[in-house]
């Protein structure tokens, strides 16, 4: 991609009156030497696998090898069809289809199922979330779901031009919080956000982000991981209802990605997916890691 | 970073979970090991080290965090995976372990720390059927699924599954690069990039050559006749 910068993506489609996902493709299968509609065909098999992920989470309770999740999926289920509900629901039924259905593919992932990485396995959840549930809420077809993967995919990928997508690189700002910004994105797309709203959408996601470590117990993809996508999707609902409202980040996006890439830096390596403090080394994430080494080593 | 990025490994790679490094990262690394090997390779000319020999056993040193945290992260049953030939999202991948049982592969792994070694490093010996066929991989993953081939047999390489890729382990000797790339470039193939290394002038020398291009049977028939060709392999684009 030769686009390096939102500023850069938003003039660019400005002038050649494209809307973002038909100037994206294009450039896309233009480097990848094949039609627009076969580049069109894999994400749509991107999104199957999604879908696909969405279903097995949702039938299983299966815990993960370490034992540490699996069952989550099954409880907020029950919880989000009402059974069992003794408490007056904060969220609207559309919101508790976002969370469980991020929540059913990390889980999913946790259990060595089949997911898309988006960007990366342990931030999996989040864009399935948020797209899943608008399609089957607002009953949309195969063809906006395709352009609102594009809309998310150009997110991570200019992202991805100034900084790596991994959490031993710049916490997990570079995973969850990306994928928080790429679902933004991709929800104020898909209502009809134009593009400045749609960048703005990933914009007030990630000032929101900045400095969240990956300090992950025994440092498998679940103690915080699982949850966080959860609550990282439900962030994207909050920047992109903000967006579409009309509320402007004060600081330009590509500003708050050299931020998001200066804070990582700055980040100690110990909180860089190598489990050497924080959660990790709390006295239960401890605790956690020796059970696990006792059971997994002898 | 890969030179070759696109928007879909942003959204992908499709994988078994948990890790795109733990796990989808390590099947890949097993996957060309499997491939470096050459069990599948059928033409007998290539048969100088291990080609069309089915591999017996193989034992994986695991290093740093891949040692610590594999376990959780079924990074053994990726690896062993990959060896067998499942690549990141093939779902037998959670079943590896019984699947080369039932092949009668026996495998082993052990553990290091050694922080000369990457954080995600794994080095992995095959050994085939009959027992003097035998191949060294040193591989590691470098994040977000990517891996680097560092290592076959001891000699330096930079493969990373993103190019059909040549490679050549020779005695060293004058002109056997002419004679390599011009046989390569008669067949109308462009090179991408090139990546050479030798232990010592004259002895043993090797090639790492990226393709645009697939490269047929008859180029690798006529590659394997330069003299003193120990090991030649063409792997596939696996991303």
């Amino acid at each position: 991609m030769n686009i390096k910068t939102f500023e850069e993506l938003l003039s660019t489609v400005k002038t050649r009156g494209l809307d973002i996902p038909s100037f994206v493709q294009k450039v896309e299968a233009e480097f990848l030497e094949i039609p627009v509609s076969v580049f069109r065909q894999r994400i749509l098999k991107i999104y199957n696998i999604m879908k696909a992920a969405v279903n097995s989470g949702l039938s299983s309770n299966e815990l993960s090898k370490s034992g540490l999740s699996g069952e989550n999926t099954a409880i907020l289920k029950a919880c989000a069809e009402g059974a069992g509900e003794k408490h007056f629901s904060l969220f609207s039924p559309f919101q508790k289809k976002v969370m469980l259905y991020s929540l059913s593919v990390i889980e999913e992932n946790a259990r060595m199922g089949k997911i898309a990485a988006c960007p990366t396995a342990g931030s999996s959840g989040i864009v399935p979330g948020v797209l899943i549930a608008l399609e089957e809420e607002l009953k949309l077809d195969e063809d906006t779901m395709i352009n609102a993967l594009i809309v998310a995919g150009i997110v991570g990928e200019i992202v991805s031009e100034k900084m790596a997508l991994a959490g031993a690189v710049a916490g997990c700002q570079a995973e969850c919080g990306v994928a928080s910004a790429m679902a933004a994105s991709s929800a104020a797309y898909i209502l009809g956000g134009s593009g400045e709203q749609i960048l703005n959408a990933a914009a007030l996601v990630l000032k929101n982000i900045l400095g969240l470590t990956c300090d992950p117990v025994a440092g498998l993809v679940e103690v915080p991981c699982v949850k966080r996508n959860v609550f990282l999707s439900i962030h994207a609902l909050t920047a992109a209802e903000l967006s579409l409202s009309g509320i402007e980040s004060k600081i330009p996006v590509d500003e708050i990605v050299d931020a998001m890439k200066e804070t990582g830096d700055l980040m100690s390596t110990r909180l860089k997916e190598s489990s050497e403090a924080g959660l990790a080394k709390t006295g239960t994430g401890v605790m956690i890691e020796n059970v696990l080494r006792q059971k997994f080593c002898e | 970073m890969s030179k070759n990025k696109t928007l879909l490994d942003i959204i992908g790679p499709v994988m078994i979970g948990p890790s795109s490094s733990h796990t989808a990262g390590a099947s890949r690394i097993g996957y060309m090991a499997g491939k470096i090997f050459g069990a599948d390779v059928s033409m007998n000319q290539i048969g100088n080290s291990c080609a069309g020999s089915k591999i017996k056993k193989v034992n994986f040193t695991l290093y740093n965090s891949f040692a610590k945290t594999g376990f959780g992260h079924g990074t053994e049953l990726a690896l062993l995976g990959g060896v067998i030939g499942f690549l990141p999202d093939d779902i037998r991948i959670k079943n590896s372990f019984e699947i080369a049982k039932n092949m009668g592969l026996e495998f082993n792994f052990s553990y290091k720390e050694d922080f000369n070694f990457h954080p995600n490093a794994v080095e992995i010996s095959l050994v085939g059927e009959d027992e003097s066929s035998s191949i060294n991989v040193l591989g590691t993953s470098v994040g977000a699924g990517e891996i680097v081939i560092n290592k076959i047999n001891g000699y330096k390489f930079d493969l990373r599954g993103d190019y059909t890729t040549l490679i050549l382990i020779y005695k060293d000797a004058p002109g056997v690069v002419y004679r390599v790339t011009s046989l390569i470039q008669s067949q109308n193939v462009n090179i991408a990039s090139m990546h050479c290394d030798r232990n010592a002038k004259g002895q043993v020398a090797s090639m790492g050559i990226a393709l645009d291009n697939e490269i047929s049977d008859y180029t690798m028939q006529k590659l394997s006749e330069i003299n003193d060709m120990y090991l030649i392999r063409k792997l596939d684009k696996i991303r």
